[in-house]
């Protein structure tokens, strides 16, 4: 009996695999694991005035010994100056809410989507992927134009005469949330649809059939089925917007701490690359944990 | 049985069997109906469970239901037989509450069905996909339906682990419906659909997603289900075999209508017109003119045939009229061409085809007109005096009393 056919020149039964996993592979080493080993490494170092401005982790001493100088300061300097704790708590509680509001205004709309006419769906997300065909930069200042006082807003609202004082809306924490909602809520919907899509609509109907109400039948259903949309949808807008740099700093005001302006302010304003790299480390380090959390017991739910 | 419920229960519905079956006195509704012979629609005197008047359903200005008016009665096992794009599924789902008929009245028991929503109807359906939950267990599934009623919580429990019992799966209350086989899905959904109890079970082509051997068992299971239960079932199925093994009565649809109501051997026998007779298994037709009719017996006059055909019995067209009959292929017999056929019809033809079933035969006969009969006949093993060859003169013909007259 012949069990394997090969042909010449052909692989053999996994063989090819390991090439087709080396480019992510490769990619993955190149753009992420290695710039990040730097980083760790300059966050062991603490700030000269040299170029770089940097003390050099590795040196050799006068008479030839080999030193090798890790500082952990860094690290304990950031969990007790309250700056950093400040930044990186209103970051996570920005990222929170963004959010937590983007699946509210996303779920809907996704909802919709995937239930309309087939012939509709196509245009519908079209309009939700159009606005990353305009410069992100341009939409955030587009903000606020719509968001300062003599905005579009603020003369609207005036020359109906519901307000007689343009109402405080920009450079505050409610004008980042704005502009942050906006730019994330497609990154919520598009995952949220596809998994909505695919729903079987006969499960509703079985739902029905067997005495649930539309509500009911959406929250045993639809929303248990949609789940892991939602969570791909969430990680999707709440790792960026952890590290959200522009919103904060276009629209936030001037008391507005994030770990994005914290960052840029010592790299930039202070010249001091080794607090940087740390508050970055640290980052990584705050975000990385809870999702390995979360993929550990997805995978375990889905074994049981 | 789903039917021995604890006393003070909501539901009261009559159409619950006794267990051993001591209330058939009394429920004369509940003989289980293929054995008994019991035929309620024969009846005048008992009211029909599910009406169905004058129900019209279209799409995009085409009738998927046209105008179709059914009596359904307690107990009954009903099939809606038809080929795809019929309306019998169409039908199904107006009455479950899916679509909403564009006129016509559904009536249940005398409670008017249109206007109630899918979740308000006091009957259930089982889907062709199954539609089983997949993130809930077994157990979850099927007390889906009794928690949405408020059912208390230990009487769950127990009508969930009986009806479970019912369909052989208690030992697998706890897993999830992807660790479960095709059959036992099926068994989950019917479990699911019946623990509610409900009046009238309807089942949108229950097995067709089973593999031959294992619809052909379930067929049994699901009739003996049936009769343990005592639910009118109303089943969607393409599959003719299937409707002819389980019903106790089928009405085949084509293009929206009902083009005829009857027992499976009503239907089988005396197909009314081409369509059921061509559709339910195969059939010769033969066409002619009138020629003869007597009150004991008639005739045809057909040049495919080579003359005439005799038919034991009047027909009640007149002299000239140009009529249909149809001849089942196991009721036409085949000889030797030597053996004399003392056969009011017969005719000599050649063997045009042989095929092989295993546990019978099919011969292609083509007579002198050219037109090829078709024969089937048991496997009684090859002696001398049945084995035929290819091109070889035989005889064939039938009884005057086999054939039936066929509307066009």
């Amino acid at each position: 009996m012949i069990r394997h056919v090969r042909f010449l020149g052909s692989p053999k039964p996994g063989e090819g695999r390991i090439w087709v996993i080396a480019g992510p592979f490769l990619w993955f080493m190149i753009f992420f694991v290695i710039p990040f080993v730097v980083v760790a490494k300059i966050s062991l170092s603490t700030a000269a005035v040299s170029i770089p401005p940097y003390v050099p982790l590795v040196g050799w001493g006068e008479d030839g010994t080999l030193n090798i100088a890790l500082h952990f300061g860094n690290y304990h300097f950031l969990l007790t100056d309250p700056e950093y704790v400040i930044a990186y708590l209103s970051s996570l509680r920005n990222a929170a809410v963004t959010s937590l509001v983007t699946l509210l205004i996303g779920y809907p709309v996704a909802y919709a989507i995937a239930t309309t006419k087939e012939t509709l769906r196509g245009p519908l997300l079209m309009l939700v992927i159009m606005p990353f065909w305009t410069s992100f930069l341009i939409r955030v200042y587009a903000w606020i134009g719509i968001l300062k006082p003599n905005g579009l807003i603020n003369n609207f609202l005036m020359s109906l005469g519901l307000i007689n004082h343009p109402l405080d809306i920009l450079n505050n924490q409610f004008s980042v949330y704005v502009g942050m909602v906006y730019a994330y809520l497609p990154f919520m919907i598009l995952p949220l649809y596809s998994c909505l899509e695919k729903m079987d609509h006969s499960l509703l109907e079985a739902a029905n059939d067997l005495g649930a109400r539309p509500i009911r039948a959406f929250v045993s259903i639809t929303l248990p089925l949609s789940l892991p949309g939602i969570i791909a949808g969430s990680l999707l807008v709440f790792i960026p917007a952890v590290g959200e740099y522009i919103i904060p700093t276009l629209l936030g005001g001037a008391d507005t701490l994030t770990i994005g302006t914290v960052l840029w302010n010592e790299f930039f304003g202070n010249r001091d690359w080794p607090v940087a790299s740390t508050v970055a480390v640290a980052l990584i380090v705050l975000l990385v944990g809870p999702l390995m959390l979360l993929q550990h017991f997805q995978s375990k739910g889905e074994r049981s | 049985m789903i039917a021995d419920e604890p006393a003070g229960s909501s539901s009261a519905n009559p159409s619950q069997a006794e267990p051993n079956g001591k209330g058939r006195e009394c429920i004369p509704e509940m003989l289980t109906i293929s054995q008994d012979g019991y035929q309620p629609w024969t009846d005048a005197g008992i009211e029909p469970q599910l009406r169905i008047e004058n129900i019209v359903k279209s799409f995009d200005g085409f009738n998927a239901v046209d105008n179709v008016s059914l009596d359904i009665y307690r107990g009954e096992f009903f099939s809606l037989l038809g080929g795809s794009g019929c309306g019998k599924t169409t039908l199904l789902r107006m009455l479950a509450g899916f679509l909403t008929p564009d006129s016509g009245s559904l009536s249940m028991d005398g409670l008017d069905l249109v206007p109630l929503p899918p979740y308000e109807r006091p009957l259930n359906m089982m889907f062709q996909s199954y539609a089983l939950f997949p993130h809930m267990t077994v157990e979850n599934n099927i007390a889906f339906g009794l928690r949405r009623d408020g059912v208390p919580k230990d009487e769950v429990a127990e009508r969930v682990s009986k009806v479970l019992d019912l369909v052989q799966l208690s030992e697998f209350a706890s897993r999830k419906p992807s660790q479960l086989s095709g059959g036992q899905r099926q068994r989950v959904a019917l479990a699911r659909s019946l623990v509610k109890r409900p009046s009238v079970l309807l089942l949108d082509e229950p097995l067709s997603a089973l593999d031959k051997k294992l619809r052909e068992a379930t067929q049994y299971e699901l009739v003996n289900i049936q009769q343990q239960v005592g639910i009118t079932f109303i089943m969607v199925t393409h599959d003719q075999e299937e409707a002819m093994t389980m019903s106790t009565r089928i009405a085949v649809m084509d293009k929206g209508k009902i083009v005829q109501v009857g027992s499976p051997a009503e239907i089988y026998e005396y197909p009314q017109n081409r369509f059921v007779a061509t559709f339910i298994g195969s059939v010769n037709l033969f066409e002619g003119p009138l020629v003869e009719n007597q009150t004991d017996h008639a005739a045809i006059e057909s040049d495919e045939w080579g003359g005439k055909i005799q038919v034991g019995r009047a027909i009640g067209y007149s002299l000239g009229h140009n009529t249909t009959l149809g001849i089942r292929p196991e009721k036409v017999r085949i000889a030797k061409i030597h053996d004399p056929m003392a056969l009011a019809n017969r005719a000599v033809g050649r063997m045009k085809d042989i095929a092989y079933l295993g546990n019978s035969l099919v011969y292609h006969v083509a007579l002198q007109s050219g037109k090829v009969l078709k024969i089937t006949s048991p496997n009684l093993g090859s002696t001398s005096d049945r084995q035929f060859v290819r091109d070889e003169e035989v005889h064939v013909g039938w009884a005057p009393n086999a054939c039936v007259v066929v509307e066009p």
